[in-house]
């Protein structure tokens, strides 16, 4: 449902500040989103001052360099530091984007770090995936055939396995579906463009026998049709990949086959 | 999603208006703002055939500065929906998906209702022996 404002407990209320260690010449300001599930408080940001002449290039550095000499309880998750994980998915200067990859060059001025937007926190910037997870589940992410077992494993042409190219890539990070209003609205109907590019992937494969099973589970005015193509999914998206291409491929299919 | 005892991370609050976000709910506002259009252009319809002071009383008020201020949002809205709803097609066929495209498409939107607009303005007081 759509609901503009943030909800009593998520209002942000004012932080602590922490101040860069005396002689550092080169500061940026972090304003970083906390939550702690055990004070009973509302979220705050709090400020980080980051001495860049001994930090990384990239958010994710400052983040672990914040961690490391700031505050220690900052929590977030973060893994491969190399753009392959999707761990460290975050809202990172007002779009969502991977911390490991984003570097710090790219934004103007103060940098502003939030969880994914429209997610349930569990603590700072670590939100809560569980609706995501099963909603990717409920598209059966994985090759499905009727067709009898060949003795070598099912081939497939060069042309077919291009079809593929701009799909597989997907790391799931979610920073393409918390970007998405349609998805904020709707998140309990709507599957969101990573899980509907997932999809998609499996419809797209020639070694899959069951296009049109998946068809059917799609054709459903939430579970695909609240894709209002606002393509913020798109112009999100840390990888490079195109959801909306994906999702308008779909709907395609669905008037084709009619 | 929100849980009661959890809070919920900001979303429009902290997300960056982008060329993507902004012109999808300005193509939901110009589609509101037509509907009321219309009840106003009904309303205009109804005068004429309800004899020459109702027709006087609407078009006092449509030839207003405050009308003609609704009339321009009005055109606007029509030019701005009807340009991007262009654009839309295209994306149901499945073209025009590259973000470049995308952001190439949306300022040719922006440019054609601003142009559609000030072209049916002039045209208006052309027409009317105002220019």
């Amino acid at each position: 449902m759509v609901e503009f404002t943030l909800p009593r407990n998520s209002k942000i209320g004012k932080g602590r500040t922490f101040k860069a260690p005396e002689g550092a010449k080169r500061i940026r300001k972090f304003h970083v989103y906390r939550w702690n599930p055990e004070d009973g408080k509302n979220p705050t940001v709090d400020t980080f001052e980051v001495d860049l002449d001994t930090c990384g290039p990239m958010i994710l550095d400052a983040l672990i360099k914040i961690k490391d000499e700031l505050d220690p309880s900052l929590t977030f998750r973060r893994s491969c530091r190399e753009g392959v994980c999707g761990s460290c998915a975050m809202n990172i200067d007002g779009t969502n984007t991977l911390a490991c990859t984003r570097t710090m060059d790219e934004v103007k001025g103060d940098v502003k770090v939030y969880p994914l937007p429209h997610m349930s926190v569990i603590k700072d910037l670590v939100p809560d995936m569980t609706n995501f997870y099963a909603q990717y589940a409920s598209v059966e992410p994985w090759i499905k055939t009727s067709t009898p077992e060949p003795s070598r494993e099912r081939l497939q042409s060069r042309e077919d396995r291009a079809k593929l190219d701009g799909l597989w890539e997907c790391v799931l990070c979610a920073c393409c579906t918390t970007a998405c209003p349609s998805y904020w609205w709707n998140e309990d109907r709507y599957l969101g463009p990573a899980v509907l590019l997932q999809a998609y992937r499996f419809i797209a494969d020639s070694r899959d026998d069951h296009t049109g099973e998946r068809l059917d589970d799609l054709e459903d005015p939430f579970r695909l049709y609240r894709c209002h193509t606002i393509l913020n999914c798109t112009q999100t998206c840390p990888k490079g990949l195109n959801p909306a291409k994906a999702i308008a491929e779909t709907k395609k299919l669905m008037v084709e086959r009619r | 999603m929100a849980q009661p005892d959890r809070p919920l991370s900001p979303h429009l609050q902290v997300y960056r208006w982008q060329i993507t976000n902004t012109l999808s709910i300005l193509h939901r506002l110009t589609g509101v703002a037509l509907g009321a259009g219309t009840l106003l252009m009904a309303y205009w319809l109804i005068a004429i055939a309800a004899g020459p002071e109702a027709f006087a009383t609407a078009q006092g008020f449509v030839g207003s500065i405050v009308g003609r201020i609704i009339l321009l949002g009005f055109t606007f809205a029509l030019a701005f929906h009807f340009s991007n709803g262009i654009r839309h097609l295209f994306w149901d066929s499945g073209r025009g998906f590259e973000l470049s495209a995308v952001h190439t498409s949306g300022w040719i939107v922006v440019i054609a209702s601003a142009i559609l607009t000030l072209a049916i303005w002039i045209l208006g007081y052309a027409v009317r022996g105002a220019l």
